[in-house]
């Protein structure tokens, strides 16, 4: 057994510290050591994206990643999404475009899809297909995963244009 | 550290890393992160014709910087088929070389662009040509108390043709076949400068294609067709994915879509 070492890290705006076992990947951090089981676990080799949480504003595989590693890290799992105003805009989308079917790779598509949006509010179609490329659905619902991420990029362009 | 502990191995992304330790294909008694270890992280321009990239920079880091976009398009144009966006958000240039898995595309790019390897280790540091790189499957020329802190590389001609094609079973999956390609057409737009083709997935290491080069620059780009050929006389490996006479099947057809793209490139870069 290894030794543990005492990890400090922000969850949805929350802080935790917990004394780690190094081997224990952070997908499975959340999971156990903070209960958040809204991150699901599919093929644990970062090739499914069901674990998809974003780490300091980039999206990663949780299952690829060691709790420890993220120290001082600033955590976002699909919990984090819904606001005290309810759903985020995405999780809504996702509910009006019946774009989850079995629910299992939701979490995972909600998250790629948040943070695809964050840093790209125009996305053409065919680059919202390639991006997720990396988040697979089983249930082969697509479309309505995509056609949710389209209204919401309209969205929040049209939120955009009122502003301005 | 790594030259003190025990079965010690340094994670960089962990992007190859931690799959295979997930699956037990690695066991390691002491992991070093050196994700924290500053300096490591940019690409720099050390003179006007050469880039400097530092190990731990981020394969999404990569694709997205000026320089490269500007003088070595091919990297980026590359890296799109280097896993999803959120292993490249992780993963870096270091970490993919080290693991020298036979379908990297990043290992294909350091060989088009006859880039060096710079690494160190208490005992100082080395300088090691792609070329001297790969070992054996998966092992690359590093002791285990060195570690990779950046590749360099001379960038190539302004107007140069580029191209990268890959065959893979799902997009961001392990490529069959990959082939890089870098053309300079002289003026006359007869003549070829330099040509550098580089097959990957075929091999333990990706392969220059120097016949096929040495065609290109002594009879020009109508030969495309002839140097494609050559592609399909390397030495191929069979697995579970594909036979070897596939993968030379492969290695020949994109052989010459990269090629021509290439070429079509160089010319469109002349006539701006």
């Amino acid at each position: 057994m290894s030794e543990l070492h005492s990890t400090t890290l922000t969850v949805n705006g929350k802080q935790y510290t917990r004394d780690v076992d190094p081997r224990m990947h952070l997908a499975d951090f959340l999971r156990h050591e903070l209960g958040l089981t809204g991150t699901h676990l599919g093929c644990e080799h970062g090739v499914c994206g069901a674990c998809s949480i974003i780490v300091d504003g980039r999206v990663v595989r949780g299952c690829l990643m060691l709790a420890v590693q993220a120290d001082e890290c600033e955590v976002t799992s699909v919990e984090g999404l819904a606001g005290s105003g309810g759903l985020s805009l995405l999780q809504e989308a996702f509910r009006e475009c019946h774009a989850l079917q079995c629910g299992f790779c939701t979490p995972g598509m909600l998250m790629t899809l948040t943070a695809i949006l964050a840093e790209n509010p125009n996305p053409s179609e065919a680059f919202l297909r390639e991006e997720l490329s990396g988040n697979i659905c089983r249930c082969t619902g697509y479309s309505g995963i995509v056609k949710a991420a389209l209204t919401v990029a309209a969205s929040l362009r049209g939120r955009k244009g009122e502003a301005a | 550290m790594l030259s003190e502990l025990d079965g010690a191995k340094l994670i960089a992304g962990g992007q190859s890393l931690v799959p295979m330790l997930n699956m037990r294909y690695v066991f390691v008694e002491n992991l070093i992160d050196i994700n924290r270890v500053q300096g490591l992280s940019s690409v720099e321009r050390p003179s006007p014709d050469v880039a400097r990239i530092g190990a731990m920079t981020r394969q999404r880091d990569i694709l997205a910087d000026p320089l490269l976009r500007d003088r070595a398009p091919v990297v980026g144009e590359a890296l799109r088929f280097v896993g999803h966006l959120h292993t490249r958000n992780r993963g870096t240039i270091g970490g993919s070389l080290a693991h020298m898995d036979p379908a990297a595309e990043l290992m294909n790019i350091a060989t088009l662009l006859d880039a060096t390897v710079h690494v160190e280790s208490t005992r100082g540091g080395r300088d090691i040509a792609i070329g001297e790189f790969p070992l054996a499957f998966m092992t690359p020329q590093l002791d285990a108390d060195e570690m990779i802190v950046a590749v360099s590389f001379n960038l190539p001609r302004a107007g140069h043709g580029w191209s990268f094609h890959e065959f893979a079973q799902r997009h961001g999956d392990f490529a069959i076949v990959a082939v890089g390609a870098i053309v300079e057409v002289e003026p006359d737009g007869l003549t070829v400068g330099d040509a550098r083709i580089v097959l990957s997935g075929v091999d333990f290491a990706p392969q220059r294609l120097r016949d096929a080069e040495d065609i290109l620059k002594s009879r020009g780009p109508e030969a495309t067709g002839a140097a494609a050929a050559c592609a399909a006389g390397v030495e191929a490996i069979s697995d579970a994915m594909a036979s070897g006479a596939y993968r030379q099947h492969l290695a020949r057809i994109l052989t010459g879509r990269a090629l021509s793209q290439a070429f079509d490139r160089a010319r469109g870069a002349s006539l701006q």
